[in-house]
């Protein structure tokens, strides 16, 4: 008679990549309610389509790739739709952020391999193929101080086109606003005086931004995720726009806005951080979250568009797999060889 | 006496369980009907049987004689007859049943003739290392390493500092714990005597900061010449390297060895065996084993060695309800054993009973870098397990997989349920299957060319007349001799070479 064994440890700490995904989605819920009582239901009519769209690619492409349908139980895809959702305005025509939810999964996720292969984070990805593609669509925010009720939004999202009345209820965000203001010549004390903005970023979008932060700090505290990403990301973007704030405050915003603009606290703890496309070694997840900070400011100030996070993750992604090559530290004992 | 401390990377505070049991006294566990003793309970080659079926043997007496100079002899561990000589099943992870010698108990448990030693100040290092071979001490920590082997090394190189390794860091382990406060005199007696046939510079004993009572204990026997050192409980502090690194500073460079660095490492129960050899000359023939997890008494016991696991288990409460899995050793680097019957070696330091739960299925790797945080070697698991998963192996081996010491802590946090460790014992013994295999073929190539050589030169001799004996033949010979040591001697600075190259 032979004896079997089994592989040690016989214990496990009880973390689960379900578990991590669920946390990460407790931790928008935050930041989900004030876009609620700010913008309105939008948002949720977006996560509902994108995270049915989401579910409905991923079990198909399970099945063609043969892969158990329990890996739909991971959570990860319906986090990838919440963060594409997050990303888009509410007013997005259904089938683009259909469209997109779907590009991120089969392109994104299950060309590359499905969960822990793909090498460039899914939702952005999704969310930079419809940009380049719809960009006009995707620049309509609901305008400071009007909430657009459920039935506007059901109108403008599935109509089609925007058409009834969609003017009169959207404008531009405060960081396009404020692009296009700079690019008039305008100065920053003239175009901070405009009700868009409020005391350190744009109006609503500063409690937005805090409320993201809420979420991310709990992450931090709870162990979902680790420090070393967002603080580099806030860091290099703090660092780059304080230089040039220093350098001339009448053309360039205060750091803090930066800070409390746009998707940047979304974008430093809950996109940045997804750790399939970033770089394993704690050296390389500060270069890598640095990296990002320094193109979100480059694009924001420089570039083409209002926001740059996906741009900049998407930049930073290819660079991963190489950062974390440099980075790998000596092995114990190696450091004299 | 305080000791600057250092920390090493990784590892990570763990629940300990140690509460379970570590309050109540060892207790004798009784002596079984027949005990079954593996002819190789340590690292090395297996003992050699010096007795036949049907001898009657005493408690002590040799029944298996060492088998070179990394091997060790097996006592007798009570006295009886022998019953049969063949293959059993064994705490060993390939599963295979290994040559054992089993003794059928008279129930006299009566000690053959033993010469103890006294005075070990006045003993010559060398024959301590005899002593200590004879009584077959193996490291009683967990791998099982010949005890006189490290003591060689000790005695041949200069010794900086011995650790005495009281360390105990998986969870439910208690039985070096009970030892220490049992027979703590034993211990620290143990302490100066491999001090001594080592001539250590300092000896170092090291606790768990949370082993009050194990502190207590120590503290009142150890003088000016023992330090005793408390280090921080954090899994793995008692592995070999890690707690080197935190007593010393110093790091054992990637495949080598603790006495590279100048220190010596025996584990507590080892310094106890140590002792009892010297004193009385008792060879190893018990051992303190932890019972513990879902037992109805968890508790230490002392038992003899050959006792089958199942006898311990009943000892303490516990019935198999098939739920239920047993594991030898502890939770995290322990192997889980179906068969109850095997017996308690030299290396068993816990038998746990765990409830038996289906591991959740694997998922793909997220790369979450949590593997790669709590290794304590700092290596990258998540990349190992990458090249071991595609079955490149030489890659893994690229990325330090030898490096790897098997703590499970990359297991116990990954998210995704990967057996990681599995992945990297299974991609080590590949590797060192194939280069058996490139070594084999390499060896009976040189052999057959070996073998003509010699047919060849037979035929020569054979030809050629003998020769004259005279001063010109001697001389002739002479200068042969001349030849072949100077050839032998680049040859083995060309070794020596290589192996300076190796490190
Ligand atoms: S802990 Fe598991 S999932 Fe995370 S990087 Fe390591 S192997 Fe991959
Ligand atoms: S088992 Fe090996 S790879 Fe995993 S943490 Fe321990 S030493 Fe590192």
């Amino acid at each position: 008679m032979t004896t079997e064994y089994s592989s040690p440890p016989h214990l496990h700490d009880g973390t689960t990549v379900t578990g991590l995904m669920a946390k990460v989605g407790l931790a928008l819920v935050p930041g989900l309610l004030i876009y609620l009582w700010w913008f309105g239901s939008g948002i949720l009519i977006q996560c509902l389509l994108a995270v049915s769209a989401a579910l409905l690619c991923e079990w198909l492409l399970l099945r063609v790739t043969g892969k158990p349908a329990m890996y739909l139980k991971d959570g990860s895809v319906i986090v990838t739709a919440l963060l594409f959702a997050f990303s888009l305005s509410p007013f997005t025509p259904w089938w683009i952020t259909v469209l997109g939810i779907s590009f991120a999964v089969v392109f994104a996720k299950h060309l590359y391999g499905g969960l822990g292969y793909n090498l460039f984070n899914p939702a952005m990805a999704g969310y930079v193929f419809i940009l380049l593609c719809f960009p006009a669509q995707l620049n309509q925010w609901p305008s400071v101080g009007v909430t657009p009720d459920f039935s506007d939004y059901l109108a403008i999202i599935f109509s089609g086109h925007m058409s009834t009345g969609i003017d009169a209820l959207s404008g531009a965000s405060p960081l396009n606003h404020m692009k296009s203001q700079l690019n008039n010549m305008a100065m920053i004390p003239e175009i901070i005086s405009n009700p868009i903005y409020g005391t350190i970023g744009g109006r609503g979008w500063e409690i937005i931004n805090t409320a993201f932060l809420a979420g991310g700090l709990w992450l931090l505290f709870s162990r979902t995720i680790r420090w070393h990403i967002p603080a580099a990301v806030l860091g290099g973007l703090f660092g780059c726009s304080l230089c040039l704030y220093i350098s001339d405050s009448a053309i360039h915003v205060a750091p803090f806005f930066h800070l409390f603009s746009g998707g940047t606290m979304l974008g430093a703890f809950f996109i940045a951080t997804d750790p399939v496309t970033a770089p394993t070694t704690a050296l390389g997840r500060v270069l890598y979250g640095v990296l990002i900070g320094i193109v979100v400011f480059a694009i924001r100030t420089w570039g083409g568009y209002p926001d740059g996070f996906a741009f900049a993750v998407l930049i930073a992604n290819m660079f991963a797999p190489l950062i974390s090559h440099y980075t790998t530290p000596p092995v114990m004992g190696q450091e004299h060889l | 006496m305080s000791r600057q401390l250092h920390t090493f990377p990784g590892g990570l505070k763990l629940a300990t369980f140690k509460h379970l049991s570590d309050s109540e006294m060892a207790q004798q566990q009784a002596l079984p009907e027949r005990l079954i003793l593996p002819l190789q309970q340590h690292i090395g080659i297996p003992a050699e049987p010096v007795v036949r079926i049907g001898d009657q043997v005493l408690k002590g007496q040799v029944i298996a004689r060492a088998n070179g100079y990394v091997s060790l002899p097996v006592h007798a561990s009570t006295s009886g007859r022998i019953i049969d000589i063949g293959d059993y099943p064994v705490p060993h992870p390939s599963g295979l049943n290994a040559p054992c010698i089993v003794i059928e108990a008279d129930g006299l448990d009566q000690w053959g003739e033993i010469t103890p030693t006294h005075e070990y100040a006045s003993v010559d290092p060398q024959e301590l290392q005899t002593v200590i071979c004879e009584c077959g001490i193996s490291g009683l920590g967990g791998a099982g390493f010949p005890a006189h082997v490290k003591i060689r090394e000790g005695v041949d190189n200069a010794v900086d500092t011995l650790i005495i390794n009281g360390v105990e860091c998986e969870p439910y382990i208690t039985c070096d714990a009970r030892l220490i406060q049992e027979k703590a005199q034993y211990v620290v007696a143990g302490t100066r005597m491999i001090g001594h046939a080592v001539q250590a510079r300092h000896c170092v004993i090291a606790i768990e900061d949370d082993m009050p009572a194990s502190y207590q204990a120590l503290a009142e026997l150890v003088g000016e010449d023992i330090e005793l050192v408390t280090v921080p409980a954090r899994y793995p502090a008692g592995g070999e390297k890690q707690l080197i690194q935190v007593i010393t500073g110093k790091t054992v460079p990637s495949g080598g060895l603790p006495i590279h660095v100048g220190i010596v490492m025996h584990n507590v129960a080892t310094a106890a065996a140590v002792y009892r050899a010297v004193t009385r000359g008792e060879p190893i023939i018990s051992r303190y084993v932890t019972i513990s997890g879902n037992v109805e008494r968890p508790r230490n016991l002392q038992v003899l060695l050959g006792t089958p696991v199942k006898d311990c288990l009943a000892n303490c409460g516990f019935t198999d309800d098939g739920r239920s899995k047993i594991i030898l050793g502890g939770p995290m680097m322990g192997m889980r054993v179906r068969n109850p019957d095997i017996p308690i070696t030299k290396t068993t330091n816990c038998i746990l009973i765990q409830r038996h739960e289906p591991a959740p299925p694997a998922l793909p790797c997220i790369r979450c870098g949590r593997c790669a945080e709590v290794c304590p070697v700092r290596l990258q698991p998540q990349q190992l397990y990458w090249h071991a998963e595609s079955g490149n192996f030489r890659a893994a081996q690229s990325y330090h997989l030898f490096d790897c010491i098997e703590c499970g802590l990359c297991a116990y946090v990954c998210p995704s349920h990967i057996p990681l460790v599995q992945y990297f014992r299974y991609a080590k013994s590949k590797v060192a299957e194939t280069e058996r295999r490139e070594r084999g073929a390499e060896y009976s190539l040189t052999r057959f060319l070996e073998k003509n050589a010699r047919a060849e030169r037979l035929r020569a001799d054979r030809a050629r007349p003998l020769p004259p004996d005279t001063s010109q033949a001697l001389a002739e010979k002479r200068s042969y001799i001349e030849a072949a040591v100077a050839r032998s001697k680049q040859k083995k600075e060309l070794l020596q070479k290589d192996q300076a190259d190796d490190d």
